[in-house]
């Protein structure tokens, strides 16, 4: 290539970021995001589908059986605590996001770490409930109920396992010190993720546990 | 740009290969798409005749050409044959290869030096041979998928259906994610890297058809693949969610499968509207009448798509059909402004019949009939006498083939020049075209007729007493003909790229961008860009319109 046509590239190169405005890296996972909401929305629409056309919700036999009905062992239940975590690392995680906007790493280091740990205790505790709802019955082949249940909180615990993991890779490079007040991109793009899935998990938690309690 | 000119030149055949292997230029990468997905054409074809062989039985043993019982394939074999022949020819040769197409074009129309992500784009294309094996894998390990490319329960779970429909079910994911990934990789691309003077409607047609079918798959191939995944559920981990004896719905698959289904025939014939466009232009001399109303009526076409999707589903009983019909009725209205522009672009204008042209006017006639028989079907009550006949399968096969796969092949004809250097031989390719096209509708016209006469898709055998017979005939001697037409395709591909007329930068007279640089570009795409002053730079820049080239 001669030196006049590497100017020409240059200028042109140069014209694409003059442009200024959202970056190619966080356009992409709001995109990313978006097909992410049609997917969960498929999960969705399965749910009130079936239960609308289930005789009741949850069913007679798994009455007294369900973690997050207050009961002898736990008077609070466990699924609270863990929605209490999940919310809380979304804000440990924006703090940090707030930390490298001011260039200080010391705080991003801080709120991602706090996050990953908060996620995977918030993973933990799902692992938990799963446990003792299994033993207590309340299983994938149970019906409409135990199968909608495991998948929508299956695939939303699996982008919760999917967020931890990018959000490690991002405690690893900020820890490298790969990040600066005008270039951390990648922090932003998957604070977003992270928000989402925190999203993603009150609808969950609203649909699945608040609402079948209001009687 | 410096990397290239300090690493030395590879040298040999096996370097060459591994540089494809592992190449993240949007160039190679829409080439390799398009080897991939004519690939898949000429398997799903061989399925097809599979299927057209076994359908001309009936008339064979009444002529006396075949003994009586004689089956070319079993029943369980057809089943296989017409599901996979459907899911190569949907999955994993229209879709991919328009998008093959964006991936080549889309980044020089707009003056891109590539497209945006181009790791994420090799990926989404090495996920399509992988998705390719495990779908096809089924006919080794006793039956591939057969429930048809809709899978609709109870047909589709463990009952019925065995190993084959799991490999279909985890194939069809991978497309999915392939596509939409692509999809984002469209969109950023198209909102951030157009150079300067490129503003949104300067773009041409084929980029807004490129933008609103990434729309359409970032919107919808999530929505099928949750679907997938819950009847992978029902079938391996004893899930409830399409089985109606167990508390499930089978309505439900309908609805998210239909959900995707019919958005993505917009995104198997948006893209292919985008080539047909580029192309009349340039072959009527004329700029296209109406490209605003062409970019709103595209965008038209895409919302419309989410609101149509239970017309499908008109026989469950289980649909508003009043909103579903008037929807879809709707949905013509865009397409004929689209009717409207393409042949006002051609009024008074300069026309030439090089065959790009003439697979573009193939689309233009053919998709007219496929969307006029479907706006008839989406009347209620014709559909209920209609629903599941061959009239459905007339229908759209010239919406799909008529007009997607006559758009594929314009595309070909029109870029290969830019993209291997050399023109494609006009004389076979005419010849191609009219075999193609004889061929096409001595297949798909009989099938009106049998549909109105009542035959059922997707049954392998029929009474000779049912007076389909002919018709199959005709329709399989027709099937056959579109196969003798890829004889001159590919003889024509083989001796062009041997020894094929030097194409130069810009043998049409084109407008847009791919005609500024060289045939093949470089790496970069382009050493100057002309100004962009409207939709079609290289015309001004050719006829001194927008002054010289600036940088």
């Amino acid at each position: 290539m001669t030196a006049g046509s590497t100017a020409v590239v240059a200028h042109v190169e140069e014209g694409h970021a003059r442009e200024g405005g959202i970056s190619n890296v966080i356009l992409g996972m709001l995109l990313f995001i978006t097909s992410e909401i049609m997917f969960f929305a498929g999960l969705f629409a399965a749910y009130f589908s079936l239960r609308a056309a289930a005789p009741g919700w949850p069913p007679p036999e798994f009455e007294g059986k369900l973690l997050w009905l207050p009961s002898a062992e736990h008077v609070i239940p466990v699924v609270t605590i863990a929605t209490i975590l999940l919310v809380l690392s979304s804000w440990t995680c924006q703090v940090g996001v707030w930390g490298i906007r001011r260039g200080d790493h010391t705080a991003l280091v801080r709120g991602i770490g706090v996050t990953v740990v908060l996620g995977a205790i918030f993973l933990a505790m799902q692992l938990y409930d799963y446990t003792v709802l299994y033993s207590e019955e309340v299983r994938l082949d149970a019906g409409p109920f135990g199968t909608t249940y495991y998948t929508l909180t299956g695939f939303h615990g699996a982008h919760v396992l999917g967020g931890v993991i990018m959000l490690s890779v991002v405690l690893y490079r900020a820890m490298a010190g790969q990040f600066s007040k005008d270039h951390h991109d990648m922090v932003e793009a998957a604070s977003i993720y992270w928000h989402f899935v925190d999203i993603v998990w009150i609808l969950l938690f609203s649909t699945l546990y608040i609402i079948p309690n209001v009687r | 740009m410096a990397t290239t000119a300090l690493t030395p030149a590879a040298t040999g055949a096996r370097a060459g290969l591994y540089d494809w292997l592992t190449t993240t230029d949007h160039k190679k990468i829409g080439i390799l798409y398009l080897i991939n997905s004519l690939l898949m054409f000429f398997l799903g074809g061989i399925l097809a005749l599979v299927v057209r062989a076994q359908l001309a039985v009936p008339a064979l043993i009444e002529h006396g050409l075949a003994a009586p019982g004689f089956k070319v394939v079993s029943e369980s074999f057809y089943n296989q044959a017409f599901t996979i022949h459907a899911s190569l020819m949907l999955f994993l040769f229209i879709i991919p290869i328009l998008a093959g197409f964006g991936n080549y074009v889309v980044p020089l129309m707009i003056g891109a030096p590539d497209m945006a992500f181009p790791r994420i784009n090799a990926l989404s294309f090495w996920m399509l041979p992988l998705a390719g094996m495990m779908i096809l894998t089924g006919f080794l390990v006793g039956g591939a998928a057969a429930a048809g490319w809709t899978s609709y329960s109870p047909l589709a779970q463990a009952k019925y259906s065995g190993v084959g429909e799991d490999l279909w079910i985890v194939g069809v994911i991978l497309i999915g994610t392939s596509s939409i990934l692509g999809a984002i990789n469209f969109l950023v691309t198209i909102f951030k890297m157009r150079a300067p003077g490129m503003t949104m409607f300067r773009m041409p047609i084929m980029v807004w058809t490129i933008l609103v079918t990434s729309t359409l798959v970032l919107m919808a191939t999530p929505v099928l693949t949750s679907a997938l995944i819950m009847l992978f559920i029902d079938r391996n981990y004893g899930g409830h969610f399409f089985n109606p004896a167990t508390g499930g719905s089978a309505i439900l698959w309908q609805n998210v499968f239909w959900f995707y289904s019919h958005p993505a025939v917009y995104i198997m014939v948006l893209p292919a509207m985008g080539i047909v466009s580029e192309i009349l232009p340039v072959f009527s001399r004329k700029p296209l009448f109406g490209y605003k109303a062409f970019v709103f009526a595209t965008a038209a076409i895409g919302a419309l798509g989410f609101s149509v999707w239970a017309h499908h589903m008109f026989t469950t009983g289980q649909v508003a059909l009043g909103f579903f019909s008037f929807m879809t009725f709707l949905i013509a209205i865009p397409t004929g402004v689209k009717m409207f522009n393409w042949t006002a672009t051609m009024y008074k204008g300069q026309l030439s019949f090089a065959t790009p042209m003439l697979y573009a006017l193939g689309f233009l006639t053919m998709f007219l009939i496929g969307g006029i028989n479907g706006a008839f079907s989406a009347a209620v009550p014709v559909d209920f006498a209609l629903h599941d006949t061959y009239w459905v399968v007339a229908h759209l096969h010239y919406v799909l083939f008529g007009g997607s796969v006559f758009g594929v092949f314009a595309g070909i004809y029109y870029w290969f020049p830019k993209m291997f250097g050399r023109k494609l031989g006009e004389g076979l390719g005419k010849i191609q075209f009219v075999i193609m096209f004889i061929g096409f509708n001595l297949t798909f016209f009989p099938m009106h007729i049998l549909g109105l006469d009542g035959m059922p898709r997707r049954i392998a055998n029929y009474s000779p007493d049912a007076g389909w017979s002919d018709l199959n005939l005709l329709a399989t001697i027709g099937g056959f003909t579109i196969a003798l037409s890829m004889v001159p395709f590919l003889w024509n591909v083989f001796t062009t790229l041997r020894n094929g007329e030097p194409a130069g930068d810009d043998p049409w007279e084109g407008n847009t961008l791919e005609w500024a640089t060289s045939s093949p570009p470089p790496p970069y795409n382009f050493d100057r860009l002309p100004e962009i002053r409207s939709e079609r730079p290289v015309f001004d820049a050719r006829h001194g319109l927008a002054g010289g080239g600036h940088g």
